[in-house]
């Protein structure tokens, strides 16, 4: 078999399946039930899978397009005025003069070079859609050289006209011809521009370009600026400069960094023929930000990543990418996982549809239920009676499953709103105990019980303290944050906080007459907290002062702001104890979760080379012969030979000589073989335990530990440090 | 390079740990033991323990949790490695290495100590047989029992004796260098490797004196003389880090010694005979590799599941995947268009692979200026036909013909084609280093560990290695076949080439005959009438290799037969005979 793919003239091999025997081929649907265990429900877990994903996918273009709506909508008006800036430029001396200058709208897009694509392309539909059918993109590694350059933005445009209509075929430039250069560009425009404002609507030309005006402008995009050499950028600036009276260009610069790297590319001689405009787009941390927001913390996915998975996908991208492409990815992943090894999976959908799937469980699903450990734990709360039906009969199972689902997706239901409230009011603490971003909130959340975090005291004890005008308008804000629940419990707790914000609110106009001495010492209360909030930013002071208050509160009485503040406090506590329980605690919770971080993680974030050092170090944990196994630190004498190899050049220091090497290799390996008594055996043991030698060490070479040299004959160098 | 990345951000995590965070010391070590326990306990499948291991707590938040609470970034950053680490663990138990471990600093090696951890290492050898040895005669132990191996082999293990007791010289040396500081040592290096000679010559003449006796007391005696010093140096208490690195570094001399492979009795071997042993050779712990492989083997329709939803699969692991990735070939793409391709063939260009890939799988006839034509004609013709799949297997993508960026980022283009699946794997240390970030997202890896510890044969059968003996049987024979096609002159020129340089084979200096000179002897020999005639057999000679031109400082062109003498020899003796 490998003879087929072996050849020392050759290195690429192409198969073709025999066309007689072709049969359907198999779509992902099928690999998807042949790869899971039970192939019972896999077709449907697939098709969910699917669904879902198409699903979270939408929402996540949805996202992209949302956020950057506003900076887009500025970029294609500029473009548009630019154009207009262009066809007016007989009119007056000032815009003449304008229009000498290229305008330019650098675009300062953050350092995830991987989500740009996505942004140029909507950029380019925008723009092809709404402003000018004359978009080209080029990126720095097409474009070595002006020439380069030139070509591609001529083939590009041009190539865009024979897409739209074929009689214009004639009047192009040969594609690939040298003389490439602006002016056949102009010359082209020019009939482009003829042709189109002298054909009749009638013809075959979309209702989009009719919106086009009678000089669209040519817009350039240099997607990666930075990559782009600043010799080729100058001279195709400058030939461009001459052109301005012709062409209305318009140059769309993509910059990774901040806009000072266009003055460090660009001499001063070049950028003041260029007319820059700075677009910021929304940074990717936002971005990463709305799309958690969109698709975890939200009920309307029955799919849930655990506290660990997100944190896996959150880790790589603070520390290794920015890319939000990526997350959604990892998120894209660990979705499959999930339906793929979680059989149960199959009632991770929509309420409606979970409900009636979990009616129709066979007696095999309804025993993974009975193993599922949460499941396990829901029953052992039970009555005795109620555990022996639960164990014995799959209908009374069903049953109960229907109400526990229904109960998993009200408590979805309530977690985040109540999640939301909770982070709107920790979120303006000092020093933020629970976190600045509501994705950390919400990961304290899946991993255990927030109210019992010491973080979440202090954030009470300093909620606690708040003046009545910030208590306001915290309490406004989550007001408006429950608004969007639909649950009974959601609107009780809504009307319970409006009408604790009303009775804050009502508050001032019935202290003024109300009882004098309670005034007074409410206002020495009011002073008193605002006084500890001034000191906000010193943690010990803090303490003290809330010491203090404690005294106070034994000593004196509390004033009716101080009773209702407590009031509303204690319910907001209330209110996070019932519904942000951890879902671990949730019968049934393995159905929405998925758990398997580590998976997740080393197919995302893998370490090849911490992998091909344990298994050279320590071959016990992937072969598990008792043979192999030994304290840490140690490896058997009877290891695989290239363990021996390895670790016997541990030993060595930069350069190690081979012949040493080799005796100090067959002295362990003899040993570990045991002496033959036979000596005729001899030479030929010898040379076997040589040829593995020299197998281990080319080996060791095509791994990279070590390598050829020539300064000192028979020695090899070494090439990394450490390693056990 | 996201892989690489974390592996790098390891040590600083690390030293982080050292300084701030003492905590997660010890949540490492608890994982540990959790994980060995369960592994111990359970092992059956990888799956298993990876269930029973994620719901243990995760240490490393306990720790995070357990510190300061202003460091909040920091607190971030070690929690979400530290549920890598833990979560590392539960996979594999990989997290016995750690990425402090896997890249530190060089450190001070003794030349000798691969013998003594040899000898030590030999003396508790593998469960299977027991190696005794007889305790009576040690006076250094590991010494001894590389003495007993010595014994019981053949006549050229009496070598083994005489790469003792050279031993004790570098080791003084080494010793009294760094703890000394004194020179008296140093003038000692050339006086050594005399000194080697005379006790090997020694060796040779009563090789069967050593073997007879039992032991030569004097040596031992000499070598656990310098024993103990060596013993009492381990003892020294460890120097803090800078000062070992700055000994480490403190000389580019490097100390090794100086004996050879030509010290081998036995002659080198040849590819042929290396192959034939290693096919003889029983493969240990066959079972147990077996398993590894069938383990992977369960894998295949999540790869093809995981292929067609757009991603692509990278195989990373010690051992050749190349049988693994030639099973699921056979197994799953028999009925589908594939395209193997050997990223570890010396000749590989990445012009080849889109050659195949236009002129086989797309069947196009006709020819493409620039790679990135090439590409754009690829992506167009697949776009057309978005039902027709098309798998590639890449062994070796990190191979070293196609490590450079732009043949990289064109692979990546190539996996990017929605219809284009790919299926790679790596093996070098630092193959990630190859991708960044864009290159990464082109190919939308998941990788996949598969450890098989199955032997590299195909991949490394290209590698010249030193200890092997290169034949010259290739280049003989392409010598005599392009030299019979040629004229009675140009063979007479290329003979006089071939005369004068094996009369300078023992001239180190020798760079090759010039060409003024190479002239003047060609028409003495009547061969050539004008130097213009001459050249232009040169350039025959050259294109096809055959010969080597090298402008030396003069600026006059020097030219050499590429092939060692003894090929030469048996060339012009064929040529005599003829």
């Amino acid at each position: 078999m490998a003879a087929i793919t072996a050849s020392i003239s050759k290195g690429c091999f192409v198969f073709k399946p025999s066309i007689k025997k072709k049969k359907r081929t198999l779509d992902a649907e099928d690999y998807f039930i042949n790869g899971s265990d039970d192939c019972e429900n896999g077709k449907q877990r697939f098709l969910l899978c699917q669904e879902l994903w198409e699903d979270m996918k939408s929402e996540t273009e949805s996202v992209q397009d949302d956020l950057n709506k506003k900076v887009l909508d500025s970029l294609l008006e500029f473009a548009r005025k630019s154009t207009s800036s262009f066809m007016s430029r007989e009119e007056d001396w000032a815009s003449h003069m304008r229009a000498s200058e290229i305008p330019v709208a650098a675009l300062v897009l953050g350092v995830n070079l991987t989500d740009h694509n996505m942004t140029f392309q909507s950029l380019s539909d925008r723009l092809q859609n709404s402003v000018t059918p004359f978009v080209v993109s080029v990126q720095a590694k097409e474009c070595a050289a002006v020439k380069y350059l030139l070509q591609k933005v001529l083939q590009r445009l041009t190539g865009v006209s024979v897409d739209k209509d074929e009689e214009e075929t004639s009047t192009d430039l040969p594609p690939n011809s040298a003389h490439c250069s602006l002016r056949s560009l102009c010359d082209w425009y020019k009939t482009v521009c003829k042709n189109s404002s002298g054909s009749s609507p009638g013809e075959k030309r979309s209702s989009s370009e009719m919106e086009f005006s009678a000089n669209p402008p040519i817009i350039v995009i240099f997607r990666d600026l930075e990559a782009f050499s600043p010799r080729v950028l100058h001279a195709f600036i400058l030939i461009c400069s001459q052109y301005t009276q012709q062409l209305p260009l318009l140059f769309i610069f993509g910059i990774a960094t901040s806009l000072s790297t266009v003055q460090r590319m660009l001499a001063h001689s070049v950028t003041s023929l260029l007319c820059i405009k700075l677009f910021q787009f929304s940074s990717c941390t936002k971005h990463l930000a709305t799309v958690i927001d969109k698709l975890v913390l939200t009920p309307k996915f029955p799919f849930k990543p655990s506290g660990k998975v997100l944190q896996v996908l959150v880790g790589l991208f603070l520390y290794h990418d920015f890319s939000v492409h990526n997350f959604i990815k990892g998120l894209q992943l660990s979705l499959l996982e999930h339906f793929h090894d979680q059989p149960l999976s199959v009632l991770c959908c929509k309420k409606q549809e979970a409900v009636v799937r979990a009616q129709q469980l066979n007696h095999q699903e309804v025993e993974n239920i009975r193993q599922l450990p949460s499941f396990m734990r829901f029953v052992e709360q039970q009555e005795p009676q109620e555990q022996v039906e639960l164990l014995t009969s799959d209908e009374h199972v069903k049953e109960v499953c229907q109400k526990l689902l229904k109960g998993l997706h009200r408590y979805h239901k309530n977690f985040f709103p109540i999640l939301r409230c909770l982070h709107v009011l920790t979120s303006s603490l000092p020093k933020y105990p629970l976190g600045k971003q509501i994705r950390e909130l919400h990961v304290t959340c899946l991993e255990k019980d927030v109210w019992e975090t010491e973080d979440y005291e202090s954030a009470m004890q300093l909620l606690k303290i708040l003046a009545k005008d910030e208590l306001l308008t915290v309490l406004q804000n989550c007001v408006e944050t429950l608004k969007s629940g639909k649950t009974k419990e959601l609107r009780d707790a809504l009307k319970h906080l409006q009408d604790l914000k009303d009775r804050l609110q009502q508050l001032d106009a019935f202290t003024d007459p109300s009882a004098l001495g309670g005034h007074v010492e409410g206002r020495e209360n009011e002073c008193f907290s605002e006084n500890g909030l001034q000191k906000k930013t010193d943690l010990f002071q803090l303490q003290k002062t809330l010491l203090q208050m404690k005294e106070c509160r034994k000593t004196k009485k509390r004033s009716p702001f101080e009773l209702l503040r407590n009031e509303t406090i204690e319910y907001i506590d209330s209110l996070v104890k019932m519904h942000l329980t951890r879902p671990e605690s949730q019968p049934l919770y393995e159905v929405c979760y998925c758990t398997s971080s580590g998976t997740l993680r080393h197919h995302l974030n893998a370490t090849p080379r911490t992998s091909i050092q344990t298994a050279l170090a320590h071959p016990y944990y992937y072969l598990q012969n008792e043979a192999l196994r030994s304290e840490t630190g140690a490896i058997s004498s009877a290891a695989p030979d290239i363990c021996i190899v390895y670790k016997l050049h541990l030993e060595c220091g930069r350069l190690i000589n081979l012949y040493d090497w080799l005796e100090a290799y067959c002295m362990v390996v003899t040993a570990a073989d045991g002496e033959d008594s036979d000596p005729s055996e001899k030479g030929k043991f010898d040379e076997i335990r040589r040829a593995c030698f020299i197998r281990a060490v080319s080996e060791l070479e095509f791994l990279g530990f070590i390598k050829s040299t020539k300064q000192k004959t028979d020695h090899v160098a070494r090439l990394t440090w450490g390693g056990c | 390079m996201v892989a690489c990345d974390s592996e790098i951000m390891s040590p600083q995590k690390r030293s982080k740990d050292a300084g701030v965070l003492e905590v997660r010391f010890v949540g490492d070590a608890e994982v540990l033991d959790h994980i060995v326990d369960k592994q111990e306990g359970v092992k059956v499948s990888k799956d298993m323990v990876q269930k029973l291991v994620t719901d243990l707590p995760d240490p490393g938040e306990k720790a995070g949790d357990e510190e300061d609470q202003d460091v909040f970034d920091e607190q971030d950053y070690v929690e979400a490695l530290g549920t890598g680490a833990g979560a590392a663990g539960a996979e594999n138990g990989s997290a016995s290495i750690a990425g402090a471990a896997v890249f530190t600093f060089q450190s001070i090696k003794r030349s000798n100590k691969m013998a003594q951890m040899a000898s030590a290492w030999a003396r508790t050898p593998g469960k299977s047989v027991t190696f005794s040895t007889p305790d009576d005669e040690v006076t250094s132990p590991p010494r001894a029992s590389k003495r007993q191996d010595s014994q019981n082999k053949t006549p050229q293990k009496g070598k083994k004796v005489q790469f003792v007791s050279t031993t004790p010289h570098r080791l003084r040396k080494r010793l009294s260098a760094p703890n000394l500081k004194s020179d008296s040592d140093s003038d000692l290096s050339p006086s050594n490797s005399e000194e080697d000679d005379e006790e090997e010559d020694g060796a040779k003449e009563k090789p069967v004196s050593v073997e007879a006796t039992p032991k030569t007391p004097s040596k031992s005696a000499a070598a656990a003389l310098y024993k103990t010093p060596s013993k009492k140096t381990k003892k020294v208490p460890e120097p803090d880090l800078v000062e070992e690195y700055f000994e480490a570094h403190s000389s580019s001399k490097v100390l090794t010694s100086d004996r050879t492979l030509q010290r081998l009795q036995i002659p080198r071997l040849d590819q042929e005979t290396l192959c034939k042993l290693l096919d003889d050779c029983p493969s240990r712990y066959s079972e147990e590799i077996a398993q590894l492989n069938k383990d992977h083997e369960k894998h295949f329709s999540k790869w093809m599941l995981q292929l067609q939803l757009g991603f692509s699969v990278l195989l990373y692991g010690l051992g050749s995947k190349r049988p693994l990735l030639e099973r699921f070939r056979t197994s799953m793409l028999s009925d589908s268009v594939h395209m193997v391709i050997n990223g570890f063939f010396p000749s590989m260009t990445l012009k080849s692979i889109l050659n195949s890939v236009t002129g086989e799988v797309l069947e196009h006839g006709g020819h493409f200026r620039t790679p990135m034509d090439q590409m754009d004609f690829i992506v167009e013709a697949m776009r057309r036909d978005p039902d027709f799949h098309v798998y590639l297997i890449i062994h070796n993508i990190d191979g070293p013909m196609l490590r450079s960026e732009k043949t990289q980022q064109t692979l990546g283009q190539l996996a990017s084609i929605p219809n284009m699946h790919l299926l790679a794997s790596i093996d070098h240390i630092n193959a990630p280093l190859v991708w960044d970030q864009p290159t990464m997202s082109l190919f939308n890896w998941i990788w996949y560990e598969t450890t098989t510890y199955l032997p590299y044969f195909q991949e490394t059968s290209y590698e010249n290695s030193l200890l092997v003996q290169q034949s010259g049987a290739l280049a003989l024979s392409s010598l005599t076949h392009v030299l019979r096609s040629l004229t009675p002159n140009a063979r007479g020129i290329f003979r006089l080439l071939a005369e004068f340089q094996l009369e300078n084979k023992d001239n180190p200096t020798y760079t090759g005959l010039s060409f003024q000179d190479f002239y003047q002897r060609c028409r003495e020999a009547f061969l050539v009438n004008s130097d213009i005639t001459l050249r232009t057999q040169l350039t025959e000679f050259r294109d096809h290799k055959l010969i080597r031109t090298k402008k030396g400082a003069d600026g006059v062109e020097y030219l050499l037969i590429p092939v060692d003498a003894g090929t030469l020899t048996d060339f012009l003796e064929k040529e005599e005979a003829e």
